[in-house]
């Protein structure tokens, strides 16, 4: 069929062409230096990774435990109105585009800090993070067969206890896949961290201070005049996409090995 | 389970949980199973509480959003009224301000975005379903999804230094020889154009399409299919007749839903489409969209006032991402799930 061989064109050019491109541009001193001024040669984007770890680190500590607990709360005790709501509005929440997310978390946390913070960055990835966590969270657990419950609540279990010990730690693997697609697609985001945190020629790891980030910094090179800076910013996608992948990949084989151990 | 074992209570007072309503079948049994004991209430309620503060925190969101955004746009709304929206100059210096040219940029790259995708999208989810050999068939959809896993700012990158290049040095001076007359595709072809912003936007939209047109292909019962091909269908008409035709209302919610990433889709657009608010007919001029004068300019802004129309651009891509992607949830849900919402247990 055509139109498969068409779509599949342009998936293996953008591919086969960052591999190239980024191959070709990365080595020891992107990895390890910070940016270095127009005109020189050299220079690195190291700041720019551990700026990127942070604030997705920072997303997670907010985003991680609301959603679950959100889905928790729709799978557990959420057959009703109300449940239903939140359900809609974490559907709908999904759809927002990054960058209305990006103008809240500004007006949220800049504006009361004064200035562009990694604090920011992280609110404004968290909220992208939840709806995603909370939906698969819910489904996961909705998977756990009923019995394993009851079979709970026959030994005089609290029910707490069993949503935590034995449904949650049951359907872990399948939350733990939520997150990492959560992650996944909040790591590449560029448009809600333009105002928020802003980006940093140097390195940072104080939460309220503009912070250097990967995605940003792709854009910021991607559109500048200089052969250089583009050589860089090929060198930084290849690395995003690098590091996205390994974080999933690594996430997903702990949590195999882990459940078989347990079992 | 490794669990510490609970002491059993003397007599347990046999208590329903509070009404749980997983849907377990109508008879509902009553048993020993839902015995729990009196010492654990207390730690059922502050759970409960706190799975709810998080539920809560969803909602919250949400409302934290829409209050933020028409707070702020308040000073832009006071100003220029329902002319925001009318109106045609984009002047921070003198403090006019119209969201007309990014209205039109982002429906016009959007549309343009869709015409391209759409046919694409279901030719491959009724291919992987329909027609395509089973060992193909998984890595194929995998390859599909991959495409949704790359950073917009990588397709951007992409679109700079491939997509552009190609567009202005073949694709545009073929559009303007062929199809010069119509008016749409005229002027010089810099590549920087609403048409690149189109196709990069065409390429991040087709998985979403086909994925979820994929699963409402799968929901139609094979009988339909027997049967449009038990009545001398070739094919062609069965797909026709017998899948497309059951599946219109969810495909077309996945269409919605592509539209609803289209409109709010920033970075790759911001770099490929010139970044201009004029309203150009021909396809190959510059244009801006809501989304990319919102990266451009946000953290430049001058004024007040300024600020405030760029969060009121903002609310407007807000508000209508939010109903073109409930239109869409409705259409998807009626289709694989009979109702909205009600996964069993």
């Amino acid at each position: 069929m055509l139109t498969v061989v068409l779509v599949l064109v342009p998936l293996f050019a953008i591919f086969a062409y960052l591999i190239y491109r980024g191959v070709g541009s990365i080595n020891w001193a992107f990895l390890t230096q910070t940016p270095k001024p127009v005109g020189e040669a050299g220079g690195g984007m190291a700041n720019a990774i551990v700026g990127s770890v942070f604030i997705l680190a920072l997303a997670s500590v907010i985003g991680v435990p609301i959603g679950v607990g959100a889905g928790i709360y729709l799978a557990e005790y959420g057959r009703n109105r109300f449940g239903d709501a939140i359900r809609f509005t974490a559907d709908v929440l999904n759809g927002v585009p990054s960058i209305v997310i990006g103008i809240v978390a500004y007006s949220i946390v800049v504006l009361y800090q004064k200035h562009f913070s990694a604090l920011a960055g992280g609110v404004a990835l968290a909220i992208m993070m939840i709806p995603t966590i909370t939906r698969t969270t819910e489904e996961m657990l909705l998977l756990v067969p009923r019995a394993l419950r009851e079979a709970a609540y026959g030994l005089g279990i609290p029910r707490w206890r069993t949503t935590l010990s034995i449904t949650l730690r049951t359907a872990t693997s399948g939350v733990i896949t939520g997150i990492m697609l959560a992650f996944a697609r909040v790591a590449g985001e560029t448009a809600p961290l333009l105002f928020t945190a802003f980006g940093n020629q140097f390195w940072n790891l104080r939460a309220n201070q503009p912070t250097a980030a990967l995605p940003l910094q792709i854009f910021n090179y991607a559109i500048s005049p200089y052969d250089e800076w583009h050589r860089q910013a090929w060198a930084g996608a290849l690395v995003l996409i690098v590091l996205i992948v390994t974080a999933v990949a690594a996430v997903r084989f702990a949590v195999r090995r882990g459940t078989f151990g347990a079992a | 389970m490794a669990l510490p074992a609970q002491p059993r209570p003397d007599m347990p007072p046999p208590q329903p949980i509070e009404s749980t309503n997983v849907s377990y079948s109508a008879s509902a049994k009553r048993g020993p199973a839902h015995l729990f004991l009196k010492q654990g209430e207390t730690g059922d309620q502050i759970f409960k509480i706190a799975m709810l503060l998080c539920g809560l925190a969803v909602l919250g969101t949400l409302v934290l959003i829409v209050y933020e955004l028409v707070l702020r746009s308040g000073p832009s709304w006071h100003a220029f009224g329902f002319k925001f929206f009318a109106g045609r100059d984009w002047d921070p210096v003198n403090e006019q301000f119209g969201a007309l040219p990014f209205i039109y940029g982002t429906l016009v790259s959007s549309l343009l975005a869709l015409i391209i995708a759409v046919p694409l999208s279901i030719g491959v989810a009724v291919f992987t379903t329909e027609m395509c050999p089973k060992a193909l068939r998984g890595p194929l959809s995998f390859f599909v999804e991959l495409l949704a896993a790359i950073p917009s700012v990588v397709y951007g990158l992409w679109a700079i230094f491939v997509l552009v290049p190609i567009l202005s040095n073949y694709v545009e001076p073929f559009l303007a020889r062929t199809l010069g007359w119509t008016g749409f595709f005229d002027g010089p072809p810099y590549g920087i154009s609403m048409l690149a912003a189109g196709i990069i936007l065409a390429i991040m939209i087709v998985p979403i399409i086909s994925s979820i047109t994929r699963e409402v292909l799968m929901v139609v019962p094979q009988h339909q299919r027997e049967a449009a091909l038990a009545l001398g269908a070739t094919r062609w008409e069965m797909i026709r007749l017998g899948v497309l035709r059951n599946a219109r209302a969810g495909i077309m919610g996945g269409i919605i839903l592509g539209l609803g990433r289209a409109l709010g889709e920033t970075m790759a657009v911001t770099m490929v489409i010139g970044n201009r608010p004029e309203i150009a007919k021909s396809l190959f001029a510059p244009g801006y969209t809501m989304a990319s004068v919102l990266a451009n300019e946000f953290s430049e802004a001058t004024g007040d006032l300024n600020l405030a129309a760029l969060i009121e651009i903002g609310l407007a891509l807000f508000l209508v991402t939010i109903v073109v992607n409930a239109l869409a949830r409705l259409l998807v849900w009626s289709v694989t799930r009979g109702q909205p919402a009600r996964a069993s247990a």
